[in-house]
């Protein structure tokens, strides 16, 4: 088969849209208006700025004012937290969360506790979803906020966050989601969905790097993490950086557009568990039905992910994996070992995303080439017996 | 990330493989932390005429093995064993700070492989660097 690019690590980052590139320049070369001035030019910032918003208010179901941008989906996370916590802890000082959140999720409640939070980390099962009667069964006369994500980012399992949001309401606790993964793959409505708080990211679906949102649900007191002159209604200082917020509103428009593609995106990451896990000695990590649509996540015995990856890259794939190698910490991913996995069995996982920008070729290319690969490491590996 | 070098001895490890009968094998790391190295030393009168190796593990930990096994193949089993990580490290161009334990490793394998000659042959001499209680003599204890 002839050489191509494939690129299959979307849940990395998306190569940035041709449109929502287009739409963010006359911020950068003519529109470049302070929102805040008073002038003219900041009136004509400020107008768009409104306009943006409430755009992307409308596509996740929500009013313009319960919209905050950030400069990425960890400051979200961090904010939510670190705010609902502060704001709410005279009246409780317990959080729950999973063993499965983003590190910008984990390390933030871990540092909590460094200030006197108390924290439970609630165990998934081999799926990696945590049940709503977990969570109801977790919540004490102290707790005040459960962050539980919506997709997970290594093994793309979708959590029962309505379930989730509708235990937290009952018991009076607030409901935060890290939706960085799941906004713009599945449809999400926020007013309907019932948590309080919500973050996202614009990289993960084709805007630049460098701009996130963070939804606080009308009425919801959380302290802010950034001080400054007022913006975004006094809730985060620093000057709005409108050409990544026009950007990431066309993003997310499309995104909303193409979700009917999701169905072929799901069936190219369907074929390509089919396929994959014929090889012997293969496991796929994760949900076979609550599953992002370009997730896959396999496990292949007796071979190390690192040097998996190395290959795909030299025959021109890029993809991930949850090797202890492709970090800084001799643990593999605390994903893959949350779901049971064993650390010899983690350090060999492959993690493909697809997403629009993916073909039927490219699927054919990557069994092809992956199928070669593992063949070619288990033949030097002493743990490999055929 | 990798140099030049490391990534030729990746994609094209020399002597991958194993020796039936070997004069000497021996096996470092361990699954859990995700290298595991295994060298086998074919030996004619003090002088090393074959080595191969198996390797489960990243990319510095093949590179490693491949090029220790270069450095030590035609050499007497004195010379192997003053084979050290540093000068695999060199040998390779480099490697990133997180990956220098494989050159420890690739040093360790091929003691280990010694060591077990040795034992084979009661041969009673010291191993450099070798204190008899190194991770590798526990391998099995995982």
């Amino acid at each position: 088969m002839e050489k191509r690019f494939v690129y299959a690590d979307n849940a990395a980052t998306t190569a940035p849209l041709p449109e929502a590139i287009a739409e963010m320049m006359p911020y950068l070369t003519e529109k470049w208006g302070n929102p805040s001035s008073i002038h003219g030019k900041g009136e004509e910032a400020k107008a768009a700025l409104v306009a943006y918003r409430e755009k992307i208010a409308g596509l996740l179901g929500c009013e313009a004012g319960e919209l905050l941008f950030t400069s990425c989906g960890t400051e979200a996370d961090n904010h939510a937290i670190r705010g609902a916590a502060y704001a709410n802890a005279r009246n409780g000082k317990h959080i729950i969360t999973t063993k499965v959140e983003h590190p910008a999720v984990l390390n933030t409640c871990r540092a909590l506790e460094k200030e006197g939070f108390r924290v439970t980390y609630l165990e998934v099962d081999e799926e990696g979803r945590v049940s709503p009667e977990k969570v109801d069964a977790a919540i004490c006369e102290d707790t005040v906020l459960v962050s539980v994500m919506y997709a997970n980012n290594e093994i793309g399992t979708v959590m029962p966050i309505r379930e989730i949001a509708d235990v937290c309401r009952k018991r009076g606790v607030l409901c935060m989601t890290d939706a960085v993964q799941a906004v713009g793959s599945v449809p999400i409505s926020l007013h309907e969905l019932g948590v309080d708080l919500l973050t996202a990211s614009g990289h993960k679906i084709g805007a630049p790097k460098g701009i996130g949102l963070l939804y606080i649900k009308k009425g919801t007191r959380i302290k802010n993490l950034i001080e400054g002159g007022g913006q975004e209604r006094g809730r985060r200082g620093g000057t709005e950086n409108l050409p990544y917020i026009a950007a990431f509103a066309k993003a997310l428009e499309i995104a909303y557009e193409r979700l009917d593609d999701n169905g072929r995106i799901a069936k190219m990451r369907d074929r390509l568990i089919d396929e994959l896990t014929k090889i012997p000695r293969s496991r796929l990590n994760g949900s076979r039905t609550e599953r992002l649509p370009g997730n896959v996540n396999i496990s292949f015995e007796c071979i190390e992910g690192e040097s998996i990856l190395l290959l795909m890259d030299m025959a021109g794939i890029c993809c991930s994996t949850g090797s202890a190698c492709s970090s800084n910490s001799l643990d593999p991913s605390h994903v893959l070992l949350a779901i049971g996995l064993p650390h010899e069995v983690a350090h060999g996982s492959v993690r493909l995303t697809l997403s629009h920008g993916n073909t039927e070729e490219d699927v054919d290319y990557i069994i092809e080439k992956l199928t070669g690969i593992v063949a070619r490491l288990r033949a030097m590996s002493p743990l490999w017996n055929e | 990330m990798y140099s030049e070098k490391v990534m030729d001895h990746f994609s094209n490890p020399r002597n991958v493989g194993e020796i039936e009968n070997a004069s000497g094998v021996g096996e470092v790391g361990n699954a859990k932390c995700g290298d595991i190295m295994k060298m086998f030393l074919k030996i004619e009168e003090g002088v090393i005429v074959d080595v191969k190796f198996k390797t489960f593990g990243c990319g510095a930990a093949v590179a490693t093995s491949s090029m220790a096994t270069e450095m030590i193949k035609g050499k007497t089993v004195e010379e192997a064993l003053l084979l050290t990580n540093k000068a695999v490290v060199e040998a390779l161009d480099g490697l990133p700070p997180a990956k220098i334990h494989c050159s420890v490793l690739a040093e360790e394998a091929v003691k280990s492989a010694v060591a077990d000659y040795y034992k084979k042959n009661g041969i009673e001499k010291e191993i450099p660097g070798c204190t008899g209680d190194c991770a590798a003599c526990h391998l099995h204890d995982h």
